[in-house]
């Protein structure tokens, strides 16, 4: 029996310790991990819980990061719970059995510290790891600081494990940002957390030997549409269970998620949408900007996927201009999240002025300077009714100018 | 009677695409022979591979020494024994891999690989003599 683990009411954690503590809690069977910066904190954390008593499952040291995945896969087959944390390179490699624990219905947990992807090779954060994963059929949660890191991760079990779900959870946290900078973060007593994370529910356990099972079957065209079309509707259908735990924590706790974030945009006319810990930063932008007279907020994503459609319509509805922050290299386009809300809006039937700005990459630091100019130029096209500037930009770069269209 | 498994829709299939062997929960499965075990449909014990062969096992009885080499090392269930007595190859399950030929001790081997298209009286009858070890 794991010991109990002595917290006070207000702990000082980095993002990585918060997810660290949030996967002791939950009590994971099996972790199968293999470090990268900057997520190694938190496996690493785990080891040390394990080796001091605070854990009962089993650490795996694994030889890369697509067997911690398909550690995590074979384990949560055979009944356990299973969770591991990744960042950048070691995503990328985790990529292939990303898509075999979602096609095969299996609630692992994973952390990821986002971080860039090389090449040039570089640490620091930015969300090309996150796009990278977005199509994976995964349920994708973002936090924007360790407290949520750790409110999170605890509910990402809850959430993957639900009968009516069973899909696998990324808890997302910026590199570096949150996951080096150390908070104020409320814990969950162990009792608490473990009553609220609840007992691993199995299913269609490889184990049964009177009752044997194969996962990881091979259908082609006569069966591998239907599987993929059920997987989908299911994660389509779990904003259902998504919101009753986000409730279920209110209720616990009373600090309260949604499906989209939103700061002072009851009464806004020009927004920044942006995801990770940029949206604390838009934040002390939009209120710079209020002081001038100008009413400016912000709007972000908890959950990534499934994509909040209605909710992200209902969020930017009667805004005038809309700034889409994507930090991840577009490869060839305009910014992901970009598109994403702007068939959102196409789809509403009316849409504000949009721009795209492409920010960040590698860790580039992003200033409140950097957001209020944004700001300003969103504030300039609401006025004049019109966009006044090239639909995608880069900010923060050094150089000439780099825009397109 | 329940519907075919090939004509059920996305919203009757098991989620996560896991396959069950049987119909029901079977005690001490090693016990119960192959013919008599509930197999499911979704189980490959259904299922034909056979035309992936480009060669095929003969299997000649009058050499065969029911070692059960074969029957352990057959990566399918091809090869049908029973009371620890070879009875012979199952051509549905058999791809044509040929680790039943390897493994076979016998001197000529009991299993040989002959072209798809020889009928097994013919194999039988071309059947190589003893090997004998050069001096």
């Amino acid at each position: 029996m794991a010991k109990k683990y002595e917290l006070n009411e207000v702990e000082v954690w980095d993002g990585n310790m918060a997810a660290a503590q949030a996967l002791r809690q939950a009590q994971v069977d099996v972790v199968a991990a293999y470090p990268i910066t900057p997520s190694t904190p938190i496996v690493q954390n785990y080891s040390q819980f394990l080796a001091d008593g605070y854990v009962d499952g089993d650490f795996i040291m694994v030889e890369s990061e697509h067997s911690a995945m398909s550690g995590c896969v074979a384990a949560s087959a055979s009944g356990a719970r299973a969770a591991t944390a990744t960042s950048s390179q070691g995503f990328a490699l985790m990529v292939e059995v990303l898509y075999q624990a979602s096609g095969m219905r299996l609630p692992i947990v994973l952390t990821v510290v986002n971080r860039a992807l090389a090449a040039p090779l570089n640490v620091n954060g930015d969300h090309s790891d996150m796009y990278l994963g977005r199509d994976a059929g995964w349920i994708n949660l973002c936090s924007y600081n360790p407290q949520e890191a750790y409110d999170l991760t605890l509910m990402a079990f809850k959430i993957g494990e639900d009968l009516d779900v069973r899909l696998p959870v990324m808890v997302h946290q910026d590199g570096f940002l949150c996951s080096h900078t150390a908070q104020n973060v409320k814990p969950l007593q162990d009792e608490v957390a473990i009553e609220f994370v609840g007992e691993y529910k199995p299913v269609n356990t490889m184990l049964d030997v009177s009752n044997p099972v194969t996962h990881g079957v091979q259908t082609e065209e006569d069966w591998h549409f239907e599987h993929k079309a059920r997987q989908h509707n299911d994660l389509m259908n779990s904003p259902k269970v998504i919101k009753r735990v986000f409730e279920e924590f209110k209720a616990l706790t009373g600090r309260e998620y949604d499906f989209v974030y939103k700061y002072k945009m009851d009464d806004a006319e020009v927004a920044i949408f942006a995801l990770g810990t940029t949206v604390e930063s838009a934040e002390v932008a939009a209120d710079r900007m209020r002081e001038k007279g100008i009413k400016a907020g912000v709007v972000s994503l908890r959950v990534l996927r499934p994509f909040p459609f209605e909710q992200i319509q209902e969020a930017l509805s009667g805004i005038k201009a809309l700034a889409v922050m994507d930090r991840s290299a577009p490869g060839g386009t305009l910014g992901a999240m970009f598109n994403e809300l702007s068939a959102a809006m196409l789809a509403k039937g009316e849409s504000p002025i949009m721009l795209n700005y492409i920010y960040g990459l590698g860790g580039r630091d992003t200033t409140i300077d950097h957001l209020t100019e944004i700001f300003a130029q969103l504030d300039e096209c609401a006025k004049a009714g019109e966009r006044k500037y090239p639909l995608q930009q880069f900010i923060g770069l050094r150089g000439p100018k780099l825009s397109f269209y | 009677m329940a519907k075919d498994i090939k004509d059920l829709g996305w919203n009757e299939l098991i989620p996560g695409a896991a396959l069950f062997s049987f119909t029901e929960p079977v005690e001490d499965v090693a016990e119960v022979p192959m013919d008599e075990r509930p197999y499911a449909p979704t189980n490959s014990h259904q299922y034909s591979v056979g035309d992936w062969r480009v060669e095929k096992p003969v299997f000649n009885r009058d050499l065969c020494i029911d070692c059960q080499f074969c029957w352990v090392f057959c990566p399918d269930l091809a090869i049908l024994s029973r009371d620890k007595k070879m009875i012979g190859v199952l051509y549905d399950p058999c791809k044509g891999c040929g680790i039943c030929v390897e493994v076979c001790p016998t001197n000529p081997k009991s299993l040989l690989m002959f072209p798809e298209q020889v009928d097994n009286e013919e194999a039988l009858s071309k059947w190589p003599q003893k090997d004998e070890k050069k001096k």
